[in-house]
């Protein structure tokens, strides 16, 4: 259903996303442009980014991104990781001097694995995955060590934020220096929640990382939901919670993308009623079981992981998200502007519709431990558009 | 349990000595009549049913008995000049803060007949009630405010246990579940009507109820009192009460609505049965309810097949067999102070809609030392049951009913988001069809027509006017509910369920706050 509300858009956080489908490298510096071009969505409150493809070296690795404020925290973490963890390359994130940029935290990553491997892992098996045993070593250290914050820790990506306009996050963090495949980035405009480092966007578990404009009226309801399934809600913000529910719904639901994101968006029940089956029964039973983790308020966000990047509005559209296409290169931004700074002659460009996810998935093996949620597990098949209700033949078109 | 029939009783076997009623000599109510105004129609006199209204034919003149007066206000809404006020008796006891008039006048009672005090209605006794202490949040600038008149706002609200996830498959294309859900109570508004049972109200009211039910998209409940011949029709806006008297049940009864309750306890009574006066069953009623005209009809409290959580779950699947799996079961109790633990228990047992009914939850008929001194209020019970089934993670096989004290929209909101499914109304529905909140159900006297079976009083009330009465008060408070939700930039029920983050307190202290879950306005 189209719903237009017009004059009702405000101005709020900018995002920006791009993605190469045969996983070429983009360089830091056009995502870095993209944003920039949307100064005025920010208040120099928050910024950041989140990269994919960024440390082959270590594909194989969790990179734990962490934020500490004092020394004695980085210490704390270290100790957890030393029980928990093979722990095979520390280093410091490397950072510069930047004007505007005072008292920054600490910035350290750590490359680690679960530590029950060989003999061990065998008689682990069956009572945790390994990513499970990474989300409760994470909750472990964000709810338990105070003055740290593990901000990214997925396997070969990263997330770069901190307190500041995103060019100067982006100086500070050196990210001209990164390439990815992957980007995705934000400009803070903070209201409900406090401007602190830790508050800044992309928010991460595992390898999701969320951007997000908006303000979701629905978190206390999202947040009892998830502390169900044993998720700790810690930085005080609401977008935290998106990042839960992509990895409950998808990673451990094992839901296909497209439902998950009917289950972030459903549709109003007056457009369920006039379905067809099967399509009645599968979101009358999204909207029953899945009720609570319902994004309720203006929200656009972009979500990443590995194998993809995913755009998607609110169910009434209350904030803006622009799509465009060029080749092989997907881009998703705030506004138009955003994509034509990077893109100048893109071969489509589009508003995609409320509730309707736009999702860009690589093609099939094109990285090591690619995931593909598209269509579920059982089958993976790369579309780079799909939108719901499902519209095959708009997707064959598009491939 | 009945004062007045003892009474009765008492006088007609020692009529030698006159004796001294005390609670006769200060009426609680005092009929001022406008002699200006009156013109002596006697329209009061046919009006009242507890006869407080006379002739003397001698002085050809209107009199009045005020000790016989309830309260009711039937002759003041009926005088065609507005000739009468009902008051409260302008008659004072000395100034005492620990002996009230309402202790004094109860042991005059009680001294008179050695009875049970009786009452009607819910706890009536001023404690805190913790909806008045609760604030609702609205969007202002980051976060638009949405327009239910120009925007789809959702109260769709579905019964019954769902599973943690769901598993589909990919065929054709198209995805299909793979994972079956059992029955589920669709409604279209998360107001029911609660369990009043055909005897207790008249059959008018349950008509109007069935009625209202079906046009909203919700549910009624028959209470423990059987179902009238003529409501089966509406079976799919109907739940059927199983409670400890049996009364009216058989297997097409229970099949015969969507859902069965089992009723342990009721808030207004929590730890008793309850008690038809003889007085109310009519020949209609003793067909309904299976038993003779003008008997008792008596509920024990407990069930007498339930001496334990494992009992009831007995119960639960019994019933479940005898529907062929087809209905939802659910569990009524009263809240009491052990009500998380209770609940759970009930969760556990197989129900599939718990229901609690908190401390001003009302009645028909209950001592009024039960009325207003046992269980604890509904705010309380609901955000303690409500935290404990998620800490146990068996939120999601259960919904959450609440009910007893519900008296606007606004409260309702406040229910929901303090974790509620649902909610149960009684005392609204029968206000919006006339009641005064007298408290003289028990009577079967009801000059309003709703607590009543007398033939003639019944007629005061016809079905067409309490349908449209109660229809037209649920959807209003509909609309008021998606007001409230839209302000809070919320367009659908679901993301305000459990939404503590809502609701803020105004004057509570910590305890307090920490067991609703809420914060202190200002944090």
């Amino acid at each position: 259903m189209e719903i237009f509300i017009p004059n009702k858009e405000q101005a709020g956080c900018g995002l920006s996303g791009v993605i190469n489908r045969k996983g070429e490298l983009i360089k830091g510096e056009v995502i870095i442009e993209s944003i920039c071009c949307q100064m005025e969505r920010g208040n120099g409150l928050g910024a950041g980014y989140a990269a994919y493809g960024i440390y082959p070296e270590f594909a194989e690795y969790y990179c734990l991104h962490v934020m500490a404020d004092h020394k004695q925290a980085l210490k704390d973490v270290e100790e957890i990781l030393a029980h928990k963890c093979y722990l095979v390359h520390q280093e410091r994130i490397p950072t510069r001097p930047t004007p505007g940029i005072v008292s920054p935290p600490r910035f350290r990553r750590y490359f680690v694995k679960p530590r029950y491997e060989g003999e061990l892992r065998e008689i682990c098996e069956g009572t945790l995955d390994e990513d499970d045993y990474m989300v409760e070593l994470v909750m472990h250290i964000n709810k338990n060590v105070s003055g740290a914050y593990v901000i990214s820790s997925g396997r070969n990506m990263g997330a770069f934020k901190g307190v500041g306009f995103p060019d100067q996050i982006a100086n500070f963090f050196r990210l001209e220096e990164y390439s990815a495949y992957i980007w995705t980035a934000h400009n803070r405009f903070p209201t409900n929640t406090p401007g602190w480092w830790g508050g800044a966007h992309p928010f991460t578990i595992l390898d999701w990382s969320i951007v997000h404009n908006g303000e979701i009226s629905s978190y206390g309801t999202n947040r009892r939901y998830l502390e169900m399934f044993g998720y700790h809600c810690t930085l005080l913000t609401d977008t935290e919670v998106v990042a839960y529910l992509l990895d409950l719904l998808i990673r451990r639901h094992r839901l296909p993308i497209e439902l998950a994101c009917m289950a972030l968006a459903p549709p109003f029940w007056q457009e369920i009623d006039r379905m067809e089956e099967p399509d009645k029964s599968v979101c009358t039973a999204i909207r029953t079981v899945y009720g609570a983790a319902m994004l309720n308020g203006p929200f656009a966000i972009l979500f990443a992981y590995n194998g993809g990047l995913v755009g998607l509005n609110d169910r009434v559209k209350l904030r803006p998200l622009v799509a465009a296409k060029k080749g092989d290169y997907y881009y998703m931004a705030s506004e138009e502007a955003a994509i034509r700074a990077i893109c100048p002659d893109p071969e489509e460009v589009w508003c995609p519709k409320a509730g309707e996810p736009v999702i860009v998935e690589l093609e099939p093996d094109t990285i090591p431990n690619q995931r593909s949620y598209l269509r579920g597990e059982a089958l993976s098949i790369s579309a780079p558009v799909c939108r719901f209700p499902l519209a095959a033949e708009e997707e064959e078109e598009e491939e | 349990m009945n004062p007045q029939k003892e009474e009765s009783k008492k006088a007609s076997t020692k009529t030698k000595r006159k004796k001294i009623q005390f609670s006769k000599f200060y009426p609680d109510f005092f009929i001022e009549r406008d002699w200006d105004k009156c013109i002596k129609c006697k329209i009061c006199i046919r009006e009242c049913t507890y006869e407080a209204h006379g002739w003397d034919s001698k002085r050809e003149t209107l009199t009045e008995d005020h000790a016989k007066c309830v309260g009711c206000h039937r002759c003041e809404a009926m005088c065609p000049t507005g000739a009468l006020t009902i008051r409260k008796n302008p008659s004072d006891f000395r100034e005492h803060d620990t002996w009230k008039p309402w202790f004094i006048k109860n042991v005059y009672k009680q001294a008179d007949t050695g009875g049970v005090l009786l009452a009607a209605t819910g706890c009536a006794v001023p404690f805190r009630n913790y909806w008045d202490h609760l604030v609702l949040d609205a969007c202002q600038v980051t976060n638009p405010p949405i327009d239910p008149l120009r925007e789809p706002m959702e109260l769709r609200t579905y019964l019954g246990p769902k599973p943690d996830k769901l598993e589909v498959v990919l065929e054709d294309d198209k995805f299909h579940l793979k994972t079956k859900l059992g029955p589920l109570i669709k409604l279209e508004v998360p107001i029911m009507f609660a369990a009043m049972s055909y005897g207790a109200i008249s059959l008018h009211v349950h008509q109007g109820l069935a009625r209202a039910a079906k046009e909203l998209g919700t549910l009624y409940n028959t209470g423990e009192g059987g179902l009238h011949a003529s409501l089966y029709q509406y079976g799919s806006n109907t739940i059927v009460q199983c409670a400890s008297g049996r009364f009216g049940l058989h297997v097409d009864y229970l099949n015969a609505g969507v859902a069965i309750e089992i009723k342990i306890g009721q808030g207004a009574k929590p730890g008793i049965g309850g008690h038809l006066p003889g007085e109310k069953v009519t020949e209609e009623i003793s067909k309904t309810r299976m038993i003779p005209v003008g008997s008792d009809a008596i509920s024990p409290a407990p069930h007498h097949d339930i001496y334990s959580i494992e009992d009831l779950r007995g119960l639960i699947y019994a019933l479940k067999e005898a529907t062929e799996y087809k209905k939802l079961v659910f569990v009524k109790i009263a809240a009491v102070h052990n009500a998380p633990a209770i609940a759970s228990g009930i969760v556990r047992a197989g129900a599939d809609v718990v229901v609690l009914d908190g401390l001003r939850g009302g009645t028909g008929a209950a001592p009024t030392m039960f009325r207003d001194y046992v269980g604890i209020p509904i705010e309380l019970a609901l955000a303690a049951v409500d935290e404990r089934l998620r800490q146990e993670g068996i939120r999601n096989q259960a919904s959450l009913v609440v009910s007893g004290g519900i008296r606007c929209s606004a409260d309702v909101v406040k229910a929901i988001a303090l974790g509620a499914d649902a909610v149960y109304i009684g005392t609204p529905a029968l206000i919006a069809v006339g009641c005064t909140m007298c408290g003289r159900c028990f009577t079967g006297k009801c000059p309003w027509g709703i607590a009543t079976n007398n033939p003639e009083l019944i007629k005061r009330l016809d079905p067409e006017t309490a349908f449209e009465k109660i229809y037209n008060l649920v959807h209003g408070w509909a609309h008021e509910i998606q007001e409230l939700l839209g302000a809070m930039g919320l367009n659908s029920i679901e993301s305000l369920r459990g939404n503590r983050d809502k609701l803020r307190a105004v004057g509570l202290n910590e305890v307090e706050l920490k067991i609703l879950g809420v914060k202190h306005a200002g944090e």
